[in-house]
């Protein structure tokens, strides 16, 4: 059996209990959300954490719901939530095809949206999807609320801008009517991680795209996205050319590195397929063609 | 009474009694007895032994591939307050314990003394209070290693320049560990020069790993009062092990006991005997406690048995129209850092030398070269036969590549080379003989099923659209296996010959207990072997008890590993219910006052010919042996038979798959739409757990040709030592299996049957791998064929698929 190194556990039972335990035990304290990064990460002593403050009694922070003209996700909604929300459903169905494809059911039942975007893995699906859809994420302290628009979010491979003492407790998405989004993966098998992946949202005016967003994951692309690709695509038509010319601009801006899950070349060649993919599945479903 | 439908010899099915419980009196699908505990997670497996003041053991692993040992510091690891003992290799050395045998004539570091040789290998060991304590300390565990370079490819093993693996062998120059050949070189320099068309290529079969469900663990507990050692491990062979720790530890033999409780698979991983078993046992002499070492579950990827890392190159030698005279093929064999293949002694190749197939042609040769290399060793493991799964793919491979050039449909090609039913008993190019079969009948059958000529005819019009995607391909593989090691003649491991012990006692009430040596890991002998007990003598299947596991209550025997159970002990049950029913022949005429003669069998009960009202059923007879009843002079009480069988060849299971993939070009995706497998095992005892065994060899295949590789990166860095790394197949990639049978006896087993364990693992590989090969109309790439593999061979740029990828 692998073994964890000893560590101090401590559970929370209200936001202000979390904080104020994350205050007093200091930078060697870590949340425990759905716990399916950090557990199996402190089983190989890859982590360390000297206190465990346990989250899971938030309950508070466990919905999906529309609030004004945006969408609000509590930091500790399961992943099996997301991908059963009709709201989500009925504004970006991106959400529900990404988490069909993250990990596997017991995973999804216990891994958290706020664990998946702090985790901040560069694979990580949710980070590349909300970094399409221009999210932004809630972090609270015990001094503030402060917002964090989600492409300023991670700050490099495993480090987000939350800080010691802080929470990230809600993740917010605009709605945007009529907006049509996909997402696409490829992995060597069900529950690996991407080998990579793409999202994208399209809105569509007189025909021709008004607003868009892509996210990639696993190909280390900058902040999960690649504005140069969006620019390129907003304000013409999305057809199979213009949309060939964005996933180019996104194949040749990514930074991947080679591991067991494929060489460069690949992976490169995967962000082209895969946005051309969801960007002309977000664009027909923009356009009502696809349901 | 009801009757169940059991498939005979001839295919038809022969009605069956049905006993109270609802269960066939002999052959037929009844549900397993074993499954009544493991259901209700009732299991008893050796993490679930906990004794009385028993305390934990851990092992420290090396981190490096290659690495001299300076020093060792335990002093902080033994000054933990709850670490009882740390054992290195130093300790072992006084104990002459350091060092042991492997199966296959070679030594083992049990504990590393000079240097280690991979990474993952045994350094040192804790005993503490708990695992908690025994893991903690072993980070305060200081060892000074000075790191040497690596031999990672087996392809430069013997490069003038490799590093030593071996370095501490006296007068050992170079990495390599045998050359050894089959066949006839000579007659196939013969017909290769003459024939139409050759066909060469390279194929790797890549490291791969059982990775049964449950790791590998002992309990040791030696009781100084009774000088007994009791060991309760994860072993497939309990009595091998008993031999092996008399012989390595000097302890006599009588005062061991190995139990091998319940055991959550095994696929060859649990054959050999491991460092951290010896470490328990260590750790009990040192402590007087009882000890449990249990290995997590990158211990089990990254320290024990492996299997295949065959790299071969092989030749084919046809005529234009298709009739195949040759195979030639040369094995470079990587062996890892010691040669601890676990296989019988007078096949140093395994069974690899079988690799002319099922095809009628005059001339083989293989050459095998074995190299050691910076990696864990074993080698013989994941339901292999004995390297038959490498041979089986070699020649499935170059039957592929022959057809690709020939541009024949693979179909036709094997059709027109397979031995036909009247060639049998066959003795191959390079010495088998294979005992029955009937293969055009097979691969017709396999065909019919899949609906082959429409599946061509839909890949036809899908190619004729050029754009058309998903890109179909449909691979074949055609595979003989040869099960049951061994005739002790011939077959050993260790010197201890291959033959099985079974004892069969029949209670007053005739109820009965089968004791075995063979050890079940999920394959359902509690079930099947009941079922040929019941077959042979008529007692329902659930009066009769199966015993194995515990070496002081069962019979010798090498264990179950490379499909030997039904073969061997399975005959061994047959024969020792066929003697009961010869002996309840003469108490049933004694009783019935006739001469034994006047007797003939019906289901269960021994009757008077011409007047089948006098008889006596099997339970009377069981009582009446027990009872008062005045025997005939030589003939003793009771009602039990003890019988040691000696197979007189394998026994050679077959069969034909066939495979359907749809391949995206664009992202490398491979799915598996469909796969039809026919396997012919002679008659089925139970087919259900035919069929289980071979869903799961298939899910097995199909992992190892789409997903399973150990790679290592160019410092020896094991880069499968997870399950985030070493990928098994699940459901989600799994098609529904489309099975189908022919049934074909062994002539010389009692019973008529042939293993059937490992015939899906052996056969799927090459029909997975030529399916996405015609898909992607490229004659040869490595599997495994992840999505990155598939794209870079449609790039005329394949990977190798067994070093880190750049
Ligand atoms: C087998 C397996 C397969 C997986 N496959 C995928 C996959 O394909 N794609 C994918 O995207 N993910 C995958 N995952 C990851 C999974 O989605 C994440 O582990 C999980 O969602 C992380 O969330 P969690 O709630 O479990 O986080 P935890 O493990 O509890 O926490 C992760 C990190 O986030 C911090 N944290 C958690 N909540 C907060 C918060 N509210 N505020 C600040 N910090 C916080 C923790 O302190 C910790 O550092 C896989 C995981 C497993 C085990």
């Amino acid at each position: 059996m692998q073994v964890p190194a000893p560590f101090d556990y401590r559970r929370a039972h209200s936001l202000d209990e979390a904080v104020a335990l994350l205050e007093r035990h200091g930078p060697d304290a870590r949340l425990l959300a759905g716990g399916h990064s950090l557990l199996p990460m402190m089983k190989l002593r890859l982590a360390r954490p000297e206190t465990l403050v346990d989250i899971n009694d938030l309950t508070e922070l466990d919905y999906v719901r529309l609030d004004g003209d945006e969408i609000a996700i509590g930091a500790l909604t399961r992943h099996a939530t997301v991908l059963a929300s009709a709201l989500l459903a009925e504004h970006y169905p991106i959400f529900a095809e990404a988490e069909a494809v993250i990990a596997d059911p017991l995973v999804r039942n216990r891994g958290t949206v706020g664990g998946s975007l702090c985790q901040a893995d560069p694979a990580e699906d949710l980070s590349g999807v909300f970094a399409a859809l221009r999210g932004r994420a809630v972090v609270h302290s015990s001094a503030e609320n402060r917002s964090v628009a989600l492409r300023e979010f991670h700050r490099g491979p495993y480090e987000t801008a939350v800080g010691d003492g802080e929470i990230l407790v809600e993740l917010r998405v605009p709605v945007r009517p009529g907006a049509g989004s996909a997402y696409e993966k490829v992995e060597r098998r069900a529950g690996d991680w991407a080998v990579a992946a793409a999202g994208a949202f399209v809105q569509l005016r007189d025909g021709v795209v008004a607003d868009v967003g892509i996210g990639l994951s696993a190909v280390g692309a900058d902040h999960f996205t690649c504005p140069e690709a969006e620019d390129a695509l907003r304000g013409q038509e999305p057809t199979a050319a213009r949309i060939a010319e964005a996933a180019a601009i996104c194949r040749d801006r990514c930074e991947p590195t080679a591991d067991q899950r494929g060489p460069v070349d690949f992976k490169r060649h995967l962000a082209e397929v895969l946005v051309t993919r969801a960007l002309t599945r977000a664009s027909r479903r923009a356009g009502g063609a696809e349901a | 009474m009801t009757t169940t439908e059991v498939p005979t010899a001839g295919g038809s099915p022969e009605p069956v009694p049905t006993s109270a419980a609802g269960n066939p009196i002999g052959f037929g699908r009844m549900l397993r007895k074993e499954d009544a505990r493991f259901l209700r997670g009732q299991g008893h497996y050796v993490d679930d032994v906990n004794l009385p003041g028993m305390l934990h053991g851990a092992v420290l692993r090396s981190s490096y591939a290659h690495a001299r040992i300076n020093a060792i510091d335990t002093s902080a690891a033994e000054a933990h307050p709850r670490v009882k003992a740390v054992i290195t290799g130093k300790t072992l050395e006084s104990l002459n314990l350091a060092w042991m045998p492997t199966l296959s004539g070679d030594v083992q570091s049990v504990l590393a003394t000079d240097k280690v040789r991979f990474q993952g290998q045994e350094v040192a060991f804790v005993v503490a209070d708990d695992e908690y304590a025994a893991r903690d300390a072993l980070e305060l565990i200081e060892v000074d290693y000075e790191p040497l370079p690596a031999v990672v490819d087996a392809r430069r093993a013997l490069d003038p320049d490799a590093a030593l693996v071996r370095d501490e062998v006296e007068g050992r120059t170079d990495n390599k560990i045998y050359d050894w050949e089959a066949g006839d070189a000579a007659a196939c320099d013969e017909v290769f020069a003459k024939a139409d068309v050759v066909v060469t290529e390279d194929m790797l079969y890549p490291r791969v790993h059982p990775a049964p469900m449950e790791t590998c663990g002992a309990v040791a507990h030696m009781d100084k009062v009774t000088g007994k050692l009791t060991i309760w491990t994860t072993t497939q062979a309990p009595h091998a092990h008993r031999t092996l720790y008399a012989i390595v530890a000097g302890l006599p033999e009588h005062k061991i006991q190995v139990i091998s409780p319940d055991i959550g698979g095994g696929f060859g991983n649990k054959v050999g005997i491991y460092p951290g078993y010896v470490c328990a046992i260590v750790g009990s002499i040192v402590t007087g406690a009882p000890v449990k070492w249990v290995e997590d579950r990158s211990e089990n990827l990254m320290s024990t048995s492996f299997a295949r890392d065959y790299h071969m190159k092989g030749s084919i030698a046809a005529t234009r129209d298709g009739r195949i005279l040759g195979l030639q093929v040369d094995v470079l064999a990587d062996h890892g850092a010691f040669n601890g293949v676990a296989q019988p002694t007078k096949f140093p190749a395994g069974f690899f030398h079988i690799f002319t197939g099922s095809y009628d042609y005059p001339a083989a040769h293989c050459k095998v070269t074995a190299v050691y290399t910076n990696k864990a060793p074993g080698g013989v493991a994941y339901a292999c036969s004995f390297r038959i799964t490498e041979a089986v793919y070699l020649v499935e491979r170059m039957v592929d590549c022959l057809a690709f050039e020939l541009k024949m449909d693979p179909a036709e090609l094997r059709m027109k080379n397979l031995l036909r039913p009247e060639q049998f008993p066959y003795t191959t190019p390079t010495g088998w003989e294979y005992d029955s079969g009937n293969y055009p009948r097979a691969l017709e059958e396999s065909m019919r099923i899949a609906g082959y000529e429409e599946l061509r005819a839909e890949q036809a019009a899908r190619r004729a659209d050029p754009a058309g995607k998903p890109l179909m391909g449909i691979g074949i593989s055609f595979f003989t296996e040869g099960v049951g090691a061994g005739p002790r003649k011939h077959m050993d491991i260790l010197g201890l010959g291959m033959a099985d012990g079974c004892e069969l006692r029949l209670h007053p009430t005739g109820k009965a207990q089968l004791r075995l040596s063979v050890q079940t890991q999920g394959q359902g002998h509690e079930t099947t072997f009941a079922q040929i007990v019941s077959h042979v003598l008529g007692i329902p299947p659930e009066d009769i008890e199966v015993l194995h596991g515990d070496t002081d209550n069962t019979p010798f025997g090498l264990g179950t590993y490379g499909s030997r159970s039904t073969p061997v002990s399975g005959a061994a049950a047959a024969v020792a219910a066929q003697r009961v029913r010869d002996k309840a022949r003469v108490i049933a005429a004694t009783a019935l006052e006739c001469s034994p003669d006047d007797l003939e069998w019906e289901h269960g009960r021994w009757r008077v010919k011409g007047d089948p009202e006098q008889g006596k059923t099997i339970q009377e007879i069981a009582f009446a042996a027990h009872g008062s009843l005045e025997l005939p002079e030589g003939v003793e009480g009771h009602l039990d038979a003890s019988v040691v069988y000696d197979p007189p060849n394998l026994t050679y299971p077959f069969g034909a798959y066939i495979c359907v993939v749809d391949v995206d070009p664009d992202t490398g995706e491979v799915k598996v739409r469909r796969f039809v497998a026919v396997d012919d095992c002679g008659p089925r005892i139970n087919p259900m757990v035919v069929e289980g065994q071979v869903h799961g060899g298939l899910a097995d295949g199909l992992g190892m040709a789409l997903m399973e590789v150990i790679a290592f990166d160019e410092d020896g860095n094991n880069l499968g030592g997870s399950f985030m790394d070493y990928l098994l197949p699940t459901s989600m990639e799994c098609p529904s299996w489309e099975l189908g049978q022919t049934v074909t006896p062994s002539p010389h087993h009692p019973i008529g049957t042939k293993g059937v364990g490992e015939s899906a693992t052996v056969g799927s590989p090459a029909a997975v791998v030529n399916a996405v090969l015609d898909a992607l109309q490229i004659r040869a790439a490595d599997m495994p064929f992840t999505p990155a593999a598939v794209w870079r061979a449609l790039q005329g740029r394949p990977l190798r698929t067994d070093l880190a990828i750049e």
